[in-house]
């Protein structure tokens, strides 16, 4: 164990030191991996690339001796399948015959009837052919290759093709290989052309295989310029018997001497054949293929929190390949010829070599805290991956070790070429993917200090550049809430099914990409399998159409009058004037006949060329090489045998001239044969039927990608329905146009959300509270007003002053004129309240209000500093004391809030605001400062509390901080740090309890308790007690929230006290933040980065928890005892409250996180950073984000498990938390100035609360109801 | 070919008797009074059982070719339609099989208790699909010395998959047995005479026949307990709204 620590110590160490170096030369160290990338690649470029085309090897005829199965020592370079005999022997007899000279009298027909019918000889020449020597009598049935059926499928060939004997094809097995049949047959050319597959054809058609040339070369149509027939005569052997051969060749030969041929006749060719890749033979490598991308899809998600999302996946997949790729350099450098079929094990070896540790990585070192140099993030992130990457390579390493050990050739090489890559992976990532990730985090860095920079300024922050990729455009609206969408990555997760999938086409734009592709893929194997299709056929048109190559025959039309001044004949002038109408330019022999000359009569309409002359060229000593690499294996393939990895011996053709006299031709004719008519341009028509061959498919692809296109359009509309980016179809249920909606124009049907405006304050909101029943809330001038959250009806108005008419203290007495003035003045601040925001119209209207007003300066020197926002010299202007209180109210909430979240750490002076002083006349106001002036004398850079301090009064009463609704009963904590508790109902004073001298910065009340967070740090406990002079107790069945007791009502009868049972003096060492209570435990959050719990009943500490790295910001509680807080760092922490262990730690906002949320299956966090991001509660893990506006807000509520609500700037968004798309954007009024949603309330009733000004906005959720009930 | 039909047969076998199993369980767990919750649980299932059929069908197509192409290397162009010929109540049987045991899976694991928290991500997944498809691969491609080899080796990539994928107890257990159920199911089919192998080695089957059905178990289960891990959570926040 001891062992293993100090190892694993080591290994950490070791990472940590190595991340600190890739941090720190990034550049130097992703060129060296690129190099050494290169290096162990280079001995790739050795490698033939991967192909199904045939492999050929030339060896000589002389000293040919069949290869033995043993592979030799002395290599060479002979391939290594050239080993044991091959499959058969090809013997092909060339034979090129024509009817010379040519006569006038003769028809097209005679062109090829006549030199076809020799064929039937010859092959009775081959057939008969005897070799008698010493070692005995051998004939072509001993040796040729016997087959037997042809392939099931192929019963229409089997009239044609050899069955039952000897292999042999040629022209003649059209006629069953009977002259008869020949002789008697009208149309020969019809004969031909009936077994021509219909359609495009790619593969070796029975005339190739027959004619044993490209049908081009035939010479066997109507339009035969050259008059010259060739074919072949295809004999395979199966064993090779050089006399036998020898004597064939010579007889031949001397029957039909081709003089002036000097085709080579000492090579054999040995054709080696790859391994045929059909359908069927492709689908499961596809599948193989399509389970690595989604993998590869699937792991590349998951990368998250960095700054260029697809560039780290990017890096991540080249990470793998390359290591493939150095693997089999690696390999093949040391002598292992890779044999596997590299495209099938590619997959597995990725599956293998896997994704996981780069992603580990990144998740690791994007989990660093975020206010680390970048250097120390790595290295940390390495560090804390270690011993899992070490532990995972070694297991690896372990598995494939055992794969080696099978002994199984294959599985032998799969397992090298796998550690290889294992180890060539490891490095990389080490060095290649750490830089790049290290380059990534300090961009991210970069991008995240730009951002911060204008807001420290005090400025509003300019929105930066789009950290994700994808921003909607402000709608027109305003000022409206914009929605900023994630990465299509993070959509898809939350999409409906469907949805994702229609998006993914519509995104990617998947129906136009696929048909290019297919089209690009399907000319290209048109061209690969075909070369004696389109190919060959450019390079003729090519070589047809240069104006050099042939004026006489193809260039120039016949008529011209061209050809008289060239009378033909002349061989010299022939061959230096007139080359012949072929590809080749210098063929190396011609060929005349023995009279042409004298025979040429010069014809003005007939060609010139009388005398067809046959030529042998060095394109026919390989005449097979122009056929299509798939003619054997098709021809073999009849016969069910197969080339595939194996060779076929392809034997030096032997030549055959055959020249036919007229006479023999026309004795040859079939009566039907002069029926055809002389073709009148033949030129054009040759050039017409195969230029309408082309036509025709082209037309065919034409219509086929028409039909294409229109089918997946036709598709796409019935797939998706929706106009996007066209406002043209708009969505029934919607009518208000501007409502954002999502990039796709989707907008979701959520009926119209109606916003109920509940009005009476004259300033602007401070606290909110509610039980569900009844809403009370707090404006900053003091006043206390209920409603009924069902009706939005005002209940009570309990006036900053009532306190005078309690009759607690008749001190107060003479305040009560105040009232009705206040009153008045209530309705006729609304008008002037938007000019409040205006320092000029403040100062004026100083004047007016200015009675009587004794001046404070010692409390007043202190300003706030506030100057960039407010336009104001309060600092020179005495504090006035106004009589008409509410008239003071302007509009400063959305600015004290930015003023406090700007000032982080503001100075103690922004304490005593004079902008919201309340009502209080100079006694009052004489009475109840001294407390408040002790307390800011006592505070100290808090931000909390200092902006609450923005907002209390300066002078006279103390302002509410905090306020708790349970029951009828109102508990509001004072800046004076007094706690009183209403009569939500009545409006009457229950009780007070000045215990504390701090201000009470935070309530939480609980069933009976009350806990009370002061501004210095303390934490009192109250119990509040009734004495029921009636004995009535009686429970209102309010909604309580989920199990929670319903608060018993108190009736007005009872005396209520409220007593201090116990004070924590101590609890934080700073100011309480946040304070919440639920499931029986109060916890609270301090500046000094510590959370703490608290059981209520006997107020005991129960833990401490520390992990955060600045002050606690937000804190969430619920039954279920889950406890979730953020602080400034940005760092959200899930505790277990039975045990006090952190359950997880993450890094989610740039800045404090303002407000968490959880459900049961997420937590919603919300930032300064504008950002709301939904974590799984259980992994930790972050589901998606959404990024919002700059300053919109923090607020955030849950209605349903899958329904959050973000309030905005003059607005609450709704928004789906399943798949994260905004439903709806309510707006909260018609003004749509900045005022942001500072508080937001959840209602049990499904409606929403949110402040919005001075207004209260009380927001049902029909959708919500409905799936409620 | 043939052992991919005998592994689809087997598997149905075997189904059948699982599938009597599971629709006993179904109703059980759906003891919650209301209807809304079991008709989503059902629907739910419905769509995870045609999910993993589907599956189960594609990959005895593609896996049943494997086997097709290790006898004939060279296909008439008629190839294709004879993948589908011949033997049409393969992949049917295959994707039913799947079906329950990817619902059998998730099902024994609530049972039991312990829910799967191994590798929970659907890279994992995909790559679990990749490493059985692998093995079928191999057993079709490589050549190997005789069949014991062939048979160890399989025997060892199997628990390998089983190692670096699921590592539970119940899984292995299962995946065993029904490895064996099907096994046996292939036998009687074959001493029955419904098909048979070209060169049986473990009476009338091939030797490595179990192994195939075991890492076959492994990765439908895998998917099978993905899948419901979107209705546990969606069963749970469902609860909770009631």
């Amino acid at each position: 164990m001891t062992l293993r620590e100090r190892l694993r110590a080591k290994i950490s160490a070791a990472f940590y030191r190595h991340g600190l170096l890739c941090a720190s030369y990034p550049v130097p160290i992703i060129l060296f991996t690129s190099a050494s990338i290169l290096t162990c690649c280079y001995p790739l470029l050795r490698l033939p690339l991967p192909g199904t085309g045939p492999v050929e090897f030339t060896t000589g005829v002389r000293d040919y001796s069949v290869p033995s199965h043993e592979p030799q020592g002395d290599l060479g370079e002979r391939p290594d399948w050239y080993r044991g005999p091959p499959v058969a022997y090809i013997q092909q007899v060339l034979v090129k015959a024509a009817v010379s000279p040519w006569d006038s009298s003769l028809v097209p027909v005679d062109v090829f009837r006549s030199p076809l019918g020799r064929a039937f000889s010859l092959l009775e020449e081959i057939r008969n052919h005897v070799h008698s020597d010493s070692s005995g009598v051998r004939s072509l049935e001993t040796l040729c290759l016997q087959v037997t059926d042809l392939f099931p499928g192929l019963r229409r060939m089997q009239s044609v093709l050899p069955e039952h004997g000897c292999l042999l094809v040629s022209p003649g097995n059209y006629w069953q290989n009977q002259r008869e049949l020949f002789d008697l047959d009208p149309d020969l050319l019809k004969t031909i052309q009936k077994h021509e597959p219909k359609g495009l054809h790619t593969s070796a058609t029975l005339r190739d295989l027959l004619f044993g040339v490209p049908g081009k070369y035939t010479g066997v149509s109507h339009y035969n310029r050259k008059r010259v027939v060739t074919y072949t005569i295809t004999v395979v052997l199966s064993s090779y018997d050089a006399r036998f051969l020898g004597s064939m060749r010579a007889r031949l030969k001397q029957l039909h001497p081709s003089a002036n041929c000097s085709l080579r006749d000492d090579h054999m060719v040995h054709v080696h054949f790859k391994e045929e890749i059909g359908i069927a033979e492709l689908i499961p490598l596809v599948t193989t293929y399509i389970i690595l991308f989604a993998y590869i899809y699937f792991s590349t998600r998951k990368i998250d929190m960095v700054k260029s999302k697809w560039g780290l996946a990017l890096a991540a997949v080249v990470t793998v390949l390359s290591s493939l790729l150095m693997s089999v350099g690696l390999c093949t450098l040391f002598g292992l010829t890779p044999t596997l079929n590299g495209g099938e094990i590619f997959p597995y070896l990725v599956v293998v070599i896997g994704l996981e540790n780069v992603l580990v990585l990144t998740k690791s070192v994007v989990s660093t805290p975020v206010d680390l140099e970048v250097k120390l993030r790595i290295a940390q992130g390495l560090s804390n991956e270690s011993w899992s990457i070490m532990k995972n390579m070694a297991t690896e390493l372990c598995i494939v070790l055992i794969g080696y050990f099978t002994l199984v050739p294959a599985i032998q090489e799969f397992c090298l070429f796998a550690v290889v890559g294992l180890v060539s992976d490891f490095f990389l990532q080490m060095f290649f993917f750490t830089t790049v990730l290290s380059i990534d985090i300090r961009r991210m860095e970069l991008a995240d200090l730009n951002r911060r920079l204008p807001a420290e300024a005090g400025l509003p922050p300019p929105k930066p550049g789009p950290l994700r990729t994808r921003e909607v455009p402000p709608p027109p609206r305003p000022s409206p809430h914009t929605i900023t969408l994630q990465t299509p990555a993070f959509r898809n997760l939350r999409l409906p099914k469907r949805l994702r999938v229609v998006y993914f086409l519509a995104r990617t734009r998947l129906a136009q990409r696929i048909i290019m592709v297919g089209t690009v893929i399907w000319i290209g194997i048109l061209v690969y399998t075909d070369p004696a299709g389109i190919r060959t056929y450019l390079a003729a048109q090519v070589s047809e159409q240069s104006p050099l190559g042939d004026p006489a025959g193809g260039g120039l039309p016949p008529h011209l009058g061209v050809a008289p001044v060239f009378p033909g004949g002349d061989p010299t002038s022939t061959l230096s004037i007139h080359p012949p109408p072929d590809p080749t330019p210098l063929p190396e022999n011609q060929s005349q006949g023995h009279h042409g000359a004298a025979r040429a009569v010069p014809l003005p309409q007939a060609p010139p060329p009388s005398v067809p002359q046959i030529t042998w060229g060095a394109e026919d000593e390989e005449g097979w090489r122009r056929l299509s690499f798939r003619h054997w294996p098709s021809l073999f393939s009849y016969y069910n045998i197969t080339l595939a990895k194996r060779y076929i011996s392809i034997l030096p053709v032997i030549p055959v001239t055959v020249h036919l006299s007229p006479q023999e031709a026309i004795e040859t004719r079939h009566p039907q044969d002069t029926r055809h008519p002389p073709p009148s341009i033949p030129k054009v028509s040759a050039d017409l039927q195969t230029d309408l061959t082309l036509y025709k498919v082209a037309a065919l692809g034409l219509a086929a990608g028409v039909l294409l296109v229109l089918l997946l359009f036709c598709l796409y509309r019935v797939l998706c329905p929706r106009n996007y980016g066209q406002n043209g179809v708009v969505h029934g249920r919607r009518r208000r146009g501007d409502l954002p909606c999502d990039d796709y124009g989707y907008s979701p049907p959520v009926s119209e959300i109606s916003p109920l405006l509940l009005r009476g304050h004259s300033m602007d909101i401070e606290c909110l509270a509610s039980d569900g029943m009844l809403l009370a809330s707090c404006c900053l001038a003091g006043q206390i007003r209920v409603w009924d959250t069902q009706t939005g009806d005002c209940l009570t108005v309990i006036p900053n002053d009532g306190l005078r008419r309690s009759g607690s203290s008749g001190f107060w007495e003479h305040r009560d004129g105040w009232d009705g003035v206040c009153g008045a003045a209530e309705t006729e601040c609304l008008g002037p309240e938007p000019l409040g925001c205006d320092g000029l119209s403040e100062e004026e209207g100083y004047p007016l209000r200015r009675r009587a007003a004794p001046a404070w300066p010692t409390l007043f020197n202190d300003q706030p500093d506030l100057t960039p926002l407010i336009d104001t010299n309060f600092a020179s202007q005495p504090p006035s004391h106004l009589c008409t209180p509410p008239r003071h109210g302007f509009d400063f909430g959305g600015l004290v809030e930015r003023a406090y979240i700007e000032h982080e750490p503001p100075s103690p002076s922004t304490y005593p605001s004079p902008s919201s002083n309340s009502s209080s006349s100079p006694s009052a106001a004489q009475l109840q400062r001294r407390p408040s002036l002790g307390d800011a004398a006592t505070f100290v850079a808090q931000d909390r509390a200092s902006a609450a301090g923005t907002q209390a009064t300066g002078d006279g009463e103390s302002s509410v901080w905090a306020m708790e609704l349970r029951g009828n009963l109102i508990a509001a904590g004072r800046s004076s740090g007094k706690l009183e508790l209403w009569d939500a109902v009545e409006g009457s004073l229950r009780c007070i309890n000045e215990d504390g001298g701090s201000g009470i910065t935070a309530l939480a009340f609980l069933n009976n308790r009350i806990v009370a967070a002061r501004l210095n740090g303390s934490l009192d406990f109250f119990t509040v007690e009734i004495n029921k002079p009636l004995g009535l107790l009686q429970y209102r069945g309010g909604p309580g929230r989920g199990s929670v007791p319903p608060s018993p009502c108190y009736s007005s009868e009872d005396v209520i006290s409220c007593q201090l049972t116990r004070s924590v003096q101590c609890a934080h060492q700073k100011p309480i933040t946040v304070l919440r209570a639920a499931a029986g435990r109060v916890v609270t959050g301090s500046q000094d980065h510590t959370v703490r719990v608290y059981r209520l009943e006997d107020s005991c500490c129960l833990f401490t928890l520390q992990g955060h790295s600045g002050g606690i910001t937000a804190i969430y509680i619920d039954q279920t005892m889950v406890l979730a807080s953020g602080g400034q760092d940005g760092a959200i922490c899930l505790w277990d409250v039975l045990t006090g262990s952190r359950v997880s730690h993450v890094y989610g906002h740039r800045g404090d996180v303002t407000s968490l949320v959880c459900t049961t299956s997420c937590v919603i966090s919300s930032g300064l950073d504008d950002l709301i991001c939904i974590w799984d509660r259980s992994t930790g893990i972050k589901l998606y984000s959404i990024q919002q506006e700059v300053g919109c807000g923090a607020s955030l509520g849950v209605i349903s498990e899958s329904l959050l609500v973000t309030g905005g700037q003059g607005c609450v968004s709704f928004w789906d938390l399943n798949f994260g798309d905004l439903l709806q954007t309510v707006y909260l009024g018609q003004s749509s100035d900045g005022q942001g949603v500072r508080q937001l309330l959840v209602l049990d009733n499904a409606a929403i609360i949110c402040d919005f000004g001075s207004e209260l906005s009380l927001v049902y959720v029909p959708s919500v109801l409905e799936k409620l009930d | 070919m043939s052992l991919t039909l005998t592994a689809m047969s087997n598997s149905t076998v075997t189904r059948g008797q699982q599938q009597r199993s599971g629709s006993g369980q179904m109703p059980q767990p759906s003891q919650s009074p209301y209807i809304s919750v079991i008709t989503n649980r059902t629907t739910n299932m419905v769509i995870r059982g045609a999910m993993l059929f589907f599956v189960g069908v594609f990959l005895a197509l593609v896996l049943n070719l494997l086997q097709v192409q290790r006898n004939v290397t060279l296909f008439p162009p008629d190839v294709i339609s004879s993948i589908f010929s011949s033997a049409w109540w393969v992949p049917p049987c295959c994707g039913t099989a799947s079906a329950v045991i990817g619902l059998l899976y998730p099902c024994i694991d609530s049972r039991l208790g312990e829910p799967h928290k191994f590798k929970r991500e659907w890279s994992s997944v995909m790559r679990c699909v990749a490493v059985f498809v692998g093995i079928n691969h191999a057993s079709a491609k490589v050549d190997f010395a005789n069949n014991v080899q062939l048979s160890l080796t399989l025997a060892a990539l199997s628990i390998g998959l089983w190692w670096t994928f699921d590592r539970s107890r119940s899984g292995f257990s299962l995946g065993v047995s029904i490895a064996l159920l099907a096994t046996l199911a292939t036998q009687l089919l074959v001493y029955n005479g419904v098909f048979q192998y070209t060169s049986p080695d473990f009476l009338y089957i091939r030797s490595w026949l179990p192994c195939i059905f075991f890492a076959g178990v492994i990765t439908m289960g895998n998917i099978g307990r993905q899948l419901a891990l979107y209705e546990y959570k969606f069963v749970q926040e469902k609860t909770h709204q009631d």
